[in-house]
């Protein structure tokens, strides 16, 4: 059996740890330089979620908290496939999400907007890809909401995404942005990312995955890190 | 080999609002988790391990949250710093065994705003004899081996994170 190397983090497009125009960054990303640490079976692993039993809605944001009546803004379908630098598509990943509602407003307790919350709307979701790598979110777009980094700043609409591979080297934690969103340009999380990266991080609207009289489709393709052996395993 | 149509997804930051979607039971929203701080049932078996996570100025961090994973033991846990009095993390586990003289270990993913890419590290026990063997903690300076070794007090394992400074923790490129 030849051993299993990921590759690295491709630096052209993740954002550095450090990053001064988002402020946060400045006491708390790492400074010294990383340890390179030898892929071992540590690495190699990570945990099955495929016996976990997802609720019914739980891929679906407007109807998984449903109270007294339907989550009120735009709905929206995200969908998409997870592949890997290889290009093989990675199934059984766990995808999770989570997000403000349509007035921009976070349901987490320390989310102190001045917008209303939705009753009828949490924010969270997760869903497994199937056996192509594929998935797909139900939800509402959410709004863009002010943050504290600078005078008059503003996060772009975006969606909070995880994802669980096949090992935690695969780990990946980022945001799906919208197209044509003009805060894009104006905001230094998304802008960390260098200039070859960022269009990886905005959705494309796409026409066929609309669904008629019910919500607009949106395309977000996912990309791990790939490997040095070629065939794939399930395992 | 990765070629154009298959770059890597950007990372971005998990923000401070992760809490209702990742550790909802902890943060006691309406929504199940996937998982929690007790990866074990408590008997004689298990250990428990606590810390904070400090940034550059030494202030604790109330928003980070922290995945671990034992692959000995098939093991997974994912706790957020907002929740305990002190904002610190706590986890409920089974000390994972030495093999072929490396020392047992968890590994560590750490996420946070201010984090644009998560951190990798590990949680070595203070206890263990071979860590003076052990493969990894030899490649690392003396001086920053101490950041990666849990401290033994009386019924818990003390592990704290630093981000930056004198003490800051040793995070691996993996
Ligand atoms: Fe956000």
């Amino acid at each position: 059996m030849s051993q299993l190397i990921y590759n690295p983090f491709d630096m052209e497009v993740h954002p550095p740890r450090l990053s001064p125009d988002y402020k946060s960054t400045i006491l708390r990303a790492p400074t010294k330089p990383l340890v390179l640490l030898k892929q071992s079976l540590a690495e190699l692993s990570g945990p099955v979620f495929g016996d976990f039993n997802l609720g019914e809605f739980d891929h679906d944001l407007t109807k998984n908290s449903i109270k007294n009546g339907e989550p009120l803004g735009e709905r929206i379908v995200v969908h998409g496939t997870v592949f890997n630098e290889n290009g093989q598509p990675i199934p059984h990943t766990l995808i999770e999400i989570w997000q403000a509602n349509s007035c921009g407003r976070y349901v987490h307790k320390v989310d102190q907007h001045d917008a209303p919350l939705d009753p009828n709307f949490l924010g969270a979701g997760r869903c497994m890809t199937d056996e192509n790598g594929n998935y797909k979110f139900y939800t509402i777009k959410p709004g863009a909401y002010p943050w504290g980094n600078h005078y008059n700043a503003w996060r772009p609409n975006h969606i909070h995404f995880s994802l669980f591979g096949a090992n935690i080297t695969n780990r990946l934690v980022t945001q799906m942005y919208f197209p044509g969103d003009p805060l894009l340009q104006h905001d230094p999380i998304f802008l960390a990312v260098p200039p070859k990266g960022r269009d990886l991080l905005i959705s494309r609207f796409d026409l066929e995955a609309t669904e008629p009289d019910f919500a607009l489709g949106y395309r977000f393709d996912f990309v791990l890190r790939g490997h040095n052996a070629t065939p794939f395993e399930k395992i | 080999m990765s070629n154009n149509m298959y770059k890597q997804t950007p990372s971005q930051t998990v923000g401070p609002y992760f809490a209702y979607g990742l550790t909802s039971e902890q943060y006691l929203y309406d929504f199940k988790s996937l998982a929690n701080n007790e990866l074990v049932s408590i008997d004689d078996d298990s250990i428990t391990i606590r810390g904070r996570v400090f940034d550059g100025e030494g202030n604790v961090i109330p928003d980070a949250m922290l995945e671990i994973w034992d692959n000995q033991n098939n093991l997974f846990g994912r706790f957020g710093t907002g929740t305990e009095k002190d904002k610190g993390f706590v986890f409920k586990t089974k000390k994972p065994q030495s093999i072929a003289g490396n020392a047992p270990c968890l590994s560590v993913i750490l996420f946070m705003r201010g984090q644009l890419i998560h951190s990798y590290t590990r949680i070595y026990f203070s206890d263990e004899v071979t860590n003076a063997t052990d493969e990894v903690l030899n490649q690392i300076d003396n001086d920053r081996r101490r950041t990666l070794i849990a401290q033994k007090k009386d019924n818990y394992y003390l592990f704290d994170i630093h981000m930056q400074g004198d003490s800051e923790t040793v995070f691996f490129d993996i």
